[in-house]
């Protein structure tokens, strides 16, 4: 056997190993999708019921003002970034993070105007490499996270806003359209989209509600809560963007991993074939000279 | 007898769905018993059991603060977490109840004895609900 041959042999053989884990990450990927989603679904009718109570609230009331629902001079912002743990996820976490730089750059002129609340590895080791001021970081939130694993992080955030420390506060996560594709985006969770709210508005009996002990105390409670589900349901759906992701980009790999198999097949026996015919050429040449 | 439907919701799965006569909740005004068409109302809860009446039976669910919603013939408690008896480890619950106690004794920060105060407040609904 040729030299050659063995170098190439062994490269069919490495090859075929990470086409094999590329396919377990890709089955593995979907399957954890496939919960992250429904993991999505189960949180849904507590959000869009909160959703609903602090819009007929809000827009029922009237008279009824709140913190939480008023633009005010921006001074301070906080940025609240979902990031994943682990990477081989395509260009999921890097694409986010560069859009968010982007947005810091455009934003702020220096790095006191913004503090940033991390969560995720990834994320995490990318801006503090960068020196960005990281306020409090969270990372290994399991694959079906639970509300307690975000929940001091959530509540940091929004009581940095209630007593004034920061006047805006933006999340930065993947939001997940379908498995192929993920969009990086940068929403604002407060203050509050009064008009967005009352877009959600159902008409029927259900608006007129007695509070108890008042419309603004119960505001009080909501609205934190309210604005903490939005991160919760962030995190879940970033999740499933990671996933999405993952699936998508261990396919594809996959897919290579065949392709370069079949190559280096077509390859190696060509070589094969070569070796051959020179073995009989020379077998042949010393017969002849024997003669 | 005319029911009510009560539904408790977290934001991670629904714990609790269930035609029920009567429900008794502690509000942060003070306890509330509701009945089948009563007025629409939202309140926050305190961190205490909710008592659930079917027939003569009686149900507990421990449910960690939150808020209830009140509607002609649907109850609608959401709550950060919530959990039924059967779900409930009861020595868990004491071990944590021993602990806050613990901490309240010492002297400390405001925030600590706010904290060690709900975490006393939790145990002692789990205990409660788990041993029904």
């Amino acid at each position: 056997m040729a030299k050659g041959m063995r170098e190439i042999k062994r490269q069919i053989k490495s090859t075929q190993n990470m086409k094999q884990i590329t396919k377990a990450m890709e089955l593995v990927a979907a399957a954890n999708l496939k919960r992250a989603q429904t993991a999505a679904e189960a949180g849904r009718p507590y959000s869009d019921k909160l959703k609903e109570v602090v819009s007929s609230i809000a827009t029922g009331g009237g008279s009824v003002k709140h913190p939480m629902l008023q633009t005010r001079e921006i001074k301070r912002t906080a940025y609240l970034i979902i990031t994943s743990d682990r990477g081989l996820a395509g260009g999921l976490n890097s694409a986010l993070l560069k859009r968010f730089v982007d947005t810091l750059k455009s934003k702020h002129k220096s790095n006191n105007e913004f503090d940033l609340f991390v969560i995720g590895r990834k994320g995490r080791d990318y801006l503090k490499r960068r020196e960005y001021p990281i306020k409090q970081e969270e990372v290994g939130v399991p694959d079906s996270p639970k509300f307690a694993h975000i929940k001091s992080l959530a509540s940091a955030a929004v009581t940095g806003f209630e007593d004034g420390t920061y006047d805006e506060i933006y999340l930065v996560y993947n939001r997940f359209v379908n498995a192929l594709s993920q969009i990086p985006t940068v929403k604002q969770l407060l203050p509050l989209d009064a008009s967005a709210l009352e877009g959600t508005k159902q008409a029927g009996p259900s608006a007129d509600y007695e509070y108890e002990p008042s419309a603004e105390d119960v505001l009080n409670v909501l609205l934190p809560k309210y604005a903490e589900t939005l991160v919760y349901s962030a995190l879940l759906e970033n999740k499933a963007s990671e996933f999405g992701s993952r699936m998508t980009a261990m396919s594809s790999a996959t897919k290579n991993a065949t392709k370069r198999i079949d190559e280096l097949t077509l390859t190696y026996n060509r070589a094969r074939q070569a070796a051959i015919t020179q073995e009989i050429s020379e077998i042949v040449g010393g017969a002849n000279a024997l003669v | 007898m005319s029911t009510l439907r009560l539904e408790i919701v977290t934001p991670e799965r629904k714990v609790y769905d269930k035609d029920v006569n009567m429900v008794v909740v502690k509000g942060v005004g003070g306890d509330l018993g509701i009945l089948p068409h009563h007025v629409p109302m939202v309140t926050p809860l305190k961190v205490a059991p909710v008592k659930a009446k079917i027939g003569n039976a009686e149900e507990f669910i421990a449910v960690h603060g939150g808020f209830m919603e009140v509607r002609k013939d649907k109850v609608v408690i959401l709550a950060e977490s919530a959990e039924l008896g059967s779900d409930i480890d009861v020595i868990r619950a004491e071990q944590a109840k021993e602990r806050a106690q613990h901490r309240l004794n010492e002297k400390q920060s405001e925030i600590d004895h706010k904290r060690a105060e709900a975490a006393l407040q939790r145990a002692l609904t789990r205990i409660q609900v788990g041993g029904h």
